[in-house]
């Protein structure tokens, strides 16, 4: 057998029906892509490709909502009608009219579900993108210079990480929420004004100290810093009530997580010898960055980004479930369960449906990300 | 390693302050409604509502309000009074502590023990039926959000409105010095319930770490030389595949103890969580400050326990 020495035993295999036992039939030899690689791998997990089927339906479900209640003639979803109540006024249960029953103001919970999938989508998919965009830029920058641009950022996310996080996050919900939003043009003026004197303070330790090299770095922080300066000076940035909130606060909580990952990945990254061989050729640290060290982070950075992606559809809820999410009449799955708090002991239906749609939307993406990252890192094995 | 601690024991501080002062900019700055005008009552008039706020010294410029509220912490250790019923907010924290500690202590026994159970058997037997069928069911587990959990456990077998009723429900928490059993029985659901996700959570990472220690090479050693398979598995392999579960079990029974919003909102446990939440809703500064601190206070040092903790289980951790 034909052993190739890649040091990536994967990235080239022998293509069926050919043996390579002879040298000269080296061009039977397949080669493949990365992606051909990743997907050969991960389509033969079933669970994960079950999960990527569902989170897909889910997707189309809550982009044609309104198409798809009219098609099921289940009404709007913030339609009340109060017929649907018996003479009681407790709501009722699934009927051929509702056919996952009414809430107690006889809004229909299957549409009211199908609504809520877009508020949960939505909000983690931007707050996940958000979270993981300044979490690597953030990472990067503290791994790559070192010194004491990491020991800030460092610090900054401990700040972060003391505080009880749901309380952070409602707290800054609640306060946003009321009103029309809080504005926060003034403490990302602060934050900017603040970056700047660190990063000048920086260079000119660094300066001094003759340690010339973070000098660039220095001044990297403070173009960030001017960046804040210059958004908040020039655009009135308000958080709105809902939505907006919801998003700003999981970023908030959940940028550390990425940027911790990417950080050890880079400190070790950059002391590989294939870093110090493109240095020795002259290359410029942002060629380094961008070149060398960014594409060897896609594969941890698309596996963590999918691990928060699910906690982040349950912080939503959670925020929801507490009254500090997405505002009524608007449906979300949290704030859907919370109403159906006073009336579940009679009306199950009402508890069962948004809480399974949870439970299932969650759960696969638990599963995807796990088959992702199964099938992105070839060493481990996974069952 | 005391200079160490010591050096940890100043950054604590710092962190402290900065969780306060952070807090107190956030709930000051921003428009969260008036705690002098929610005081006032049904019908505030603005004469009413002015002596309220100078009576609670909101007239004042902010660095005065906090730098007499930190005054009070560090030299009388004094939360100040809540807004809204003036009690004392150090009396409102120690009275709701022990349901919290309840909850989280009975918890994080609950889930220690069934997810490092699962996750040993799991290991031990990879790709058996079992080792599947538990780690499917531990991501179930991980994904269902703990407050819906709550309510299905309280439809299946609460007292009241149960289906099955053989636990009580919600609204019955006893604390543990009126009555030891009604205390144990009303925490048996919401124990339960809190657990799932942690104890699902910690058998996967148990099972992934041991798999990987076991296939070392000084496993086949001690196989090797004779050793039980119960030898190898908790003196060789455990000892060493644990170490990580000690550092998250640190910061989870931190982060709880500060107060499990969700589970005491279902099940109406008075604890922390509720009177953090309650406070957040009414705007009341001087408990939400306290709330927020006690929770960063536990975060923290548990961070510094687990920290120190891990020297002493991991022989080459040496700090200096």
């Amino acid at each position: 057998m034909l052993r190739l020495s890649t040091g990536v035993p994967r990235l080239i295999e022998p293509s069926s029906g050919l043996t390579a036992d002879d040298p000269l039939e080296f061009g039977a030899i397949a080669g493949r892509t990365p992606w051909q690689l990743f997907w050969r791998n991960f389509k033969k997990d079933r669970v994960a490709i079950a999960g990527l089927i569902f989170i897909a339906l889910l997707v189309i479900a809550a982009i044609a909502a309104p198409l798809i209640t009219k098609l099921l003639g289940a009404s709007p979803p913030n339609q009340i009608n109060t017929s649907a109540l018996d003479s009681f006024g407790t709501p009722t249960g699934p009927s051929s009219e509702h056919l996952f029953g009414v809430d107690p103001l006889g809004r229909d919970v299957l549409s009211r579900t199908l609504y809520g999938a877009r508020v949960s989508l939505e909000v983690a998919l931007i707050s996940t993108g958000l979270a993981t965009l300044i979490g690597v830029v953030l990472g990067l920058v503290a791994g790559f210079f070192r010194g004491w641009v990491d020991s800030g950022i460092s610090r900054l996310m401990d700040v972060l990480l003391a505080f009880p996080a749901l309380l952070l996050a409602l707290g800054l919900a609640a306060a946003c929420s009321l009103g029309d939003g809080c504005a926060i043009s003034t403490p990302l003026q602060g934050a900017g004004v603040a970056t700047i004197v660190a990063g000048l303070i920086g260079a000119a330790l660094s300066l001094a100290r003759g340690r010339r090299e973070m000098v660039g770095a220095s001044l990297i922080v403070v173009g960030f810093g001017l960046f804040f300066l210059l958004i908040g000076t020039f655009f009135t940035i308000k958080i709105e009530p809902g939505a907006g909130v919801v998003i700003f606060v999981i970023t908030l909580v959940s940028w550390t997580y990425i940027a911790r990952i990417v950080r050890g990945q880079v400190l070790s990254l950059r002391e590989k010898e294939f870093v110090e061989a493109s240095r020795s050729l002259g290359a410029s640290d942002a060629r380094i960055v961008f070149k060398e060290i960014l594409p060897n982070l896609i594969v941890p950075i698309i596996v963590y980004a999918t691990l928060i992606l699910p906690t982040n559809i349950l912080l939503e809820a959670a925020l929801s479930f507490l009254g500090a999410g997405v505002q009524p009449p608007n449906a979300s799955w949290g704030a859907m369960i919370a109403d159906a708090t006073g009336v579940f002991d009679s009306a199950w239906w009402y508890m069962l449906v948004p809480g399974l749609a949870l439970l299932f939307t969650v759960l696969a993406f638990n599963v995807v990300g796990d088959g992702l990252s199964d099938a992105l890192n070839p060493r481990q094995e996974g069952s | 390693m005391i200079r160490y601690i010591l050096r940890r024991l100043l950054w604590v501080v710092f962190l402290l302050f900065a969780v306060s002062f952070i807090t107190f900019v956030i709930f000051y700055l921003l428009p969260s409604a008036d705690p002098a005008a929610l005081r006032a009552g049904r019908q505030p008039n603005p004469a009413l509502v002015a002596s309220i706020r100078h009576q609670l010294g909101l007239d004042q410029p902010w660095y005065v309000q906090y730098g007499r509220y930190m005054k009070n912490l560090i030299f009388h250790f004094d939360f100040g009074f809540s807004y809204q019923n003036g009690v004392p907010v150090r009396q409102l924290i120690f009275s709701r502590l022990p349901a919290s500690i309840s909850l989280a202590a009975g918890a994080a026994f609950l889930w220690l023990v069934v997810g490092i159970g699962v996750g040993i058997i799991a290991a031990v037997r990879p790709r058996t039926k079992l080792d599947r069928a538990s780690m499917g069911l531990a991501l179930v587990g991980i994904s269902a959000p703990v407050y819906w959990l709550g309510l299905v456990a309280l439809y299946l077998f609460s007292s009241d409105i149960g289906l099955i009723p053989i636990l009580p429900g919600a609204n019955s928490y006893v604390p543990l010095s009126d009555d030891p059993v009604a205390w144990f029985t009303s925490l048996i659901m919401p124990w339960c319930v809190l657990a799932v996700s942690f104890a699902a959570f910690y058998s996967r990472l148990l099972r992934g770490n041991l798999t990987e220690v076991l296939s070392e090479d000084y496993i086949r050693t001690a196989r090797a030389k004779g050793l039980s398979e119960r030898r190898v598995v908790f003196r060789h392999g455990l000892r060493s595949a644990i170490t990580p579960i000690v550092t998250i079990f640190g910061l989870d029974l931190g982060i709880l103890l500060g107060g499990a919003i969700l589970t005491e909102t279902v099940f109406n446990i008075p604890g922390i969580g509720r009177l953090s939440y309650s406070s957040i809703v009414r705007s009341d500064l001087p408990v939400i400050q306290g709330t927020v601190l006690l929770g960063a206070f536990f975060i923290v040092f548990a961070n510094l326990f687990v920290d120190i903790f891990y020297a002493f289980l991991d022989p080459r951790v040496r700090y200096e």
